[in-house]
């Protein structure tokens, strides 16, 4: 196999990443939702975790995108 | 016509200045658009931010209530992350969130370039940063610091913790950084290949009309790409917030 089908093959196979990604994103919203619905007073003082949360979560998923750069580009 | 959506990315000299300005140990220094737009961002904000609050008055203009409600909202993110003594680190992470804001915003701009979508610029201000916090943390601490390493834990634990724990701060400067270079790129890559769809679509003879279903999209995308600007500085602003606090109160919990 040639060096750049390999390539492509491996950028695409880096966006797996993405699953966790995805799973992480919707599992941060939806414990603040259950817990802003349950306690709706107390839901303003968690938006800082929420947020935070939110972009530690979207990071994982981009570090598959930085791999799938790196793949095909610096290699 | 050049559809490449990494194009926008290139570093290249501006106004035709093929001439380097100076030379640093043999590499040639030019004045680049990456360079003119960093002057620009710090020129604008530094002018608004000062000019803003000249008038001084008690009841705000709305140039004055805006700067004083940016310094507000720095100033209780502080507080609330690190506590009554992170606010001495005031000015650098004020400085940090607006550097980091309006350079993401001045990115928005179509034609223009994005500064934090540069690996090289992003490393350099997470190093920045967890190089403050390790000096700060061996400055107020001594040699002490290093038990920021150890968590409360029984002895065996503690052969496979301390490892991890060294592992997971020494990677604190490449997530910092990548974690703001790759959303900045991403979202600028996927507004370039979006409108490079509009362009294929527009240039079809009878699909014409319908190139305004991408052209949609990216005003969708680029209100996306405005949150995500906000919130990638109010999220590189906060965690320095919290590694200073990892650095100023080792273990302790107030």
């Amino acid at each position: 196999m040639e060096v750049m089908a390999a390539k492509m093959i491996g950028a695409g196979l880096a966006c797996i990443a993405l699953v966790g990604a995805g799973i992480g994103i919707g599992n941060v919203f939806g414990s603040y939702l259950s817990g802003a619905l349950r306690n709706p007073g107390a839901a303003a003082t968690q938006t800082t975790n929420l947020l935070l949360g939110f972009a530690l979560c979207e990071a994982t998923g981009l570090f598959g995108l930085v791999i799938a750069l790196l793949i095909l580009f610096a290699f | 016509m050049n559809l490449n959506p990494m194009e926008q990315f290139a570093v290249k000299p501006i106004l035709g200045l093929d001439k380097p300005l100076f030379e640093i140990a043999g590499h040639p220094i030019y004045f680049t658009n990456q360079a003119l737009l960093m002057v620009i961002v710090v020129a604008v904000s530094s002018l608004f931010l000062s000019l803003a609050v000249k008038p001084n008055r008690l009841v705000p203009t709305r140039g004055q209530s805006m700067a004083e409600m940016s310094y507000e909202f720095v100033s209780n993110m502080i507080h609330s992350a690190t506590g009554e003594d992170g606010l001495k680190f005031f000015p650098f992470v004020f400085t940090l969130f607006i550097f980091v804001l309006c350079c993401n915003f001045f990115g928005m701009v179509p034609g223009s370039f994005t500064v934090t979508s540069q690996i090289a610029v992003t490393f350099a201000l997470a190093a920045l940063v967890i190089l403050m916090v390790i000096v700060v943390g061996f400055m107020k601490h001594g040699i002490g610091f290093l038990k920021l390493f150890v968590p409360h834990a029984p002895w065996y634990l503690l052969i496979l913790l301390i490892p991890i724990e060294v592992i997971s701060f020494l990677t604190r400067p490449i997530s910092l950084s990548v974690r703001l270079f790759a959303n900045m790129l991403a979202g600028h890559t996927m507004l370039a290949v979006f409108g490079g769809f509009v362009v294929a679509l527009g240039s079809a003879g009878v699909w014409a009309p319908l190139a305004i279903a991408p052209m949609l999209l990216i005003v969708a995308i680029m209100l996306l790409e405005l949150l995500v600007a906000f919130l990638q500085a109010y999220v590189f602003a906060i965690l320095t917030c919290i590694y200073l606090n990892e650095a100023l109160h080792l273990h302790d919990h107030h």
